[in-house]
């Protein structure tokens, strides 16, 4: 391992020679985000490559107006709430769904779980908070189409879910042309299959590495990109081939295209992205939580102030933002980067003193 | 037991009348019959020294039994190991029963056999105690109040401010058994393992270790929270940091797939027969062998070391592939996640 | 963005299985993985099997695999009389 760990860092040393300045690499995937801080990646790579935490996380994605609504349901006495875990402490514009208190709110580990829910509580109105990328999307839809055949009329799912390659898109054409490269998230990968970089690769000639989670792969997914920058040149590049296809799952693929359909969606912090979320669609509205409830639209949030945008994508550090330390905080969190306990205000915050890059 | 069988608690178990009167004669003395039998009001006890230590917590544990122990044996556990830590021998404890009407009287008996069973292990007398019975629905089952009180060792010098930098940290085996093995006996996580609680009473193993040497500098059972609350802190008090290694802290594969699934560190979750030895560096490996020779340490390993502050004080892990990551305290709370 | 773990397939009846991760025994559904097989071993995310591991792979991948086949090659070498 060594050894391996050796090269990769040969490699990060001459792109760093190469490139004569700093190196952007944008980690798209909470997990991979996760997995840099657990492992302590900053501090064993050079200074001059930067690891951006993108917004790849449902935690700090999902947007305010989307965790209002969940928390308004859950106010009413005729409905369930089926979540994560990890939405319990997602902050609205008044408190999270734990700071809520409710009885009816239930952490739930699948979507299976939430539809026995449903099938135990007919008297109930089940509510799926459906969060979550391309990997976790295929077990909403799984769901609906179990809750279709059973005729489980008291289900349904609120659809906050996120698609990867748009929000890339978005960040690489709009707000940022600091990004040298991505580390594609693994994961979602499996679903989508690494030749769905594709296109922002020749569009935007920026190298995208798949990688899993153990921390060779990280280092030797950024060494890839390396090489690349060094050689000039952007590609799809897989090194979870244990699990990732360049064709993806075509099972879950089917099966999403089959119930749902990209819709603009608000993303935490970063506004409205085309195509950026997925909706149930309409033939399937009788499991939609907005129809069976009537509600029009997901208001836009109100973070006035907040630059996580900037902070993603590397722009501004934490500090530079006018609410860093007065309004948000790690408990009383505005932004995704202050929201995720691994976000970079979060980190920011806590070990300011001992910054690691 | 066939009188009690299929029999359940009813208020009047705790009024203080007859049916209470059978209940402590038939199901609880009998198991703590060598104190009890008078049943006074308060116990007398003759101690080694005046210099007592005295402790109380309270168990509330859902599920009540799981792999490897049960709310009875916890109860004994926890103020038995809360006493040894702080240097003290265990002479003496009370037991106090809140208890749900409608508990299977079968249920009650099975739980005092296990504190019964507990207390022998640690060498320690159940001298006093109480039952309370509420309306189902005001308690969960059963809550259970233990207080112990013992005698300090002679070589127990034990104090945040004895801490130095060049000490080290020694646990006595594998983290997060305990806390892994209720998750996955929890209402909506549930999975079928062979995770198993490390619930037991450390006393014994303290003993040998503080009998070994003097240069134990301060103990701690890192239960709620993990080691990673536990170093915290000690980091705090003491304003000096904390580096650990990460590969030298021992996690049992079991535990460690698990805490994977659902999202968790195994330094964040909780232990019941675990304990923290901060010592002296020169007796370090004298004190791991020590620990090493006792069933219950096994697996004990020395994970890290106290060092000078580089200001505020923090506890660092240096990973398996050499990078460096600061140990936060805990939330409180561990929710499973997806992501 | 998403947690998963490989685990090994126990019992499989239909799209419902049961898979093994080191003692722990998770409930799943193979329902996106239709092409697995009981022994096979998958990856699981919030219940589902996401993806078949290529078993070679995943000692390159994951550091708990390559630990446990060191295990496994340490107790063969225990057996095997000197």
């Amino acid at each position: 391992m060594l050894e391996r760990i050796r090269k990769a860092h040969a490699l990060m040393d001459v792109a760093c020679e190469a490139m004569g300045r700093e190196i952007n690499i944008m980690e798209v995937c909470g997990t991979h985000t996760v997995s840099i801080f657990r492992n302590g990646i900053r501090s064993t790579i050079p200074e001059n490559v930067k690891l951006l935490s993108g917004p790849g996380c449902p935690v700090c994605v999902t947007d305010q107006g989307y965790i209002d609504i969940v928390i308004d349901l859950a106010q009413r006495d005729d409905c369930i709430i089926a979540t994560y875990g990890d939405m319990m402490r997602v902050p609205g514009k008044n408190g999270s769904l734990e700071t809520s208190h409710r009885e009816n709110v239930k952490v739930v580990m699948s979507s299976e779980d939430a539809l026995e829910f449903a099938r135990k509580n007919p008297d109930k109105t089940v509510v799926f908070v459906a969060v979550g990328f391309e990997t976790t999307t295929p077990a909403t839809v799984v769901a609906v189409e179990q809750a279709k055949k059973e005729g489980l009329k008291n289900f349904v799912i609120f659809s906050g879910h996120k698609l990867v390659v748009p929000a890339m898109e978005a960040l690489l054409s709009g707000m940022n042309n600091k990004i040298d490269a991505f580390l594609c998230p693994g994961h979602v990968s499996i679903m989508i299959g690494s030749q769905a970089y594709r296109p922002i690769v020749e569009k935007f000639k920026k190298p995208c590495v798949v990688a899993g989670f153990e921390p060779m792969q990280l280092i030797e997914g950024i060494a890839e990109i390396c090489r690349q920058l060094i050689e000039c040149r952007a590609d799809v590049t897989c090194l979870y081939d244990a699990v990732v296809k360049p064709e993806g799952n075509l099972t879950a693929q089917k099966l999403v295209a089959k119930y749902m359909e990209p819709t603009d969606g608000y993303w935490r912090g970063l506004g409205k992205i085309a195509a950026g979320t997925l909706a149930l669609k309409a033939e399937y509205a009788e499991f939609d939580a907005m129809k069976r409830f009537g509600i029009e639209e997901i208001p836009a949030e109100e973070l006035g102030g907040c630059r996580c945008g900037e902070i993603l994508c590397g722009l501004i550090s934490p500090p530079e933002c006018g609410l860093f330390d007065k309004k948000c905080t790690p408990d009383t969190p505005v932004g995704p980067c202050m929201v995720s306990s691994e976000g970079a205000c979060s980190a920011w915050y806590k070990y300011g003193r001992r910054q690691r890059r | 037991m066939s009188d009690t069988n299929g029999k359940k608690i009813l208020l009047a178990h705790g009024g203080g009348g007859r049916v209470s009167n059978d209940l402590l004669s038939k199901i609880v003395i009998p198991k703590f019959q060598d104190k009890t039998d008078k049943l006074t009001d308060a116990a007398e006890l003759n101690l080694e020294s005046n210099n007592v230590c005295f402790t109380t917590d309270s168990f509330v544990v859902k599920p009540i039994f799981f792999n490897g122990g049960d709310i009875g044996k916890l109860a004994v556990c926890g103020t038995v190991n809360d006493l040894a830590v702080a240097g003290a021998r265990p002479a003496a404890l009370s037991l106090s029963l809140i208890i749900e009407e409608g508990l299977e009287i079968e249920t009650l008996d099975k739980i005092l056999t296990s504190v019964s069973t507990a207390a022998k292990q640690a060498g320690v007398s159940i001298v006093t105690g109480d039952t309370k019975v509420v309306d189902a629905g005001s308690a969960d089952n059963i809550f259970i109040n233990t207080a112990g009180i013992g005698t300090k060792h002679e070589n127990a010098n034990l104090s945040f401010d004895n801490i130095k930098a060049g000490d080290k940290v020694i646990i006595n085996g594998t983290v997060g058994d305990h806390g892994m093995t209720i998750m996955s006996q929890r209402e909506g996580i549930k999975f079928k393992s062979t995770l198993k609680s490390d619930c037991a009473t450390l006393n014994g193993l303290v003993e040998k270790v503080l009998d070994a040497t003097d240069q134990v500098k301060f103990m701690r059972d890192p239960t709620r929270g993990g080691i990673a609350a536990t170093l915290n802190e000690i980091a705090t008090a003491t304003g000096l940091d904390i580096e650990l290694i990460e590969k030298d802290i021992p996690v049992d594969t079991t535990v460690k797939a698990a805490a994977e699934m659902l999202g968790f560190d195994p330094i964040n979750i909780a232990n019941e027969g675990k304990v923290v030895f901060v010592v002296a560096n020169e007796v370090a490996e004298e004190v791991l062998k020590i620990i090493k020779s006792d069933e219950l340490g096994k697996n004990a390993a020395i994970i890290g070391e106290v060092k000078p502050p580089q200001g505020d004080p923090v506890v660092e892990i240096v990973t398996a592939i050499g990078g460096k990551r600061i140990v936060q305290m805990p939330y409180g709370r561990e929710l499973p996640r997806i992501c | 963005m998403c947690l998963a773990v490989p685990a090994r397939i126990i019992a499989l009846t239909g799209d419902k299985a049961v898979a093994d991760a080191m003692g722990n025994h998770w409930n799943i559904r193979t329902t996106l993985t239709p092409e697995v097989k009981l022994g096979d071993i998958v990856l699981i995310h919030a219940g589902f099997a996401i993806a078949q591991v290529d078993e070679e792979e995943a000692k390159n991948t994951w550091q708990l695999f390559a630990e446990i086949a060191e295990l496994e090659e340490q107790e063969k070498h225990k057996d095997s009389p000197l």
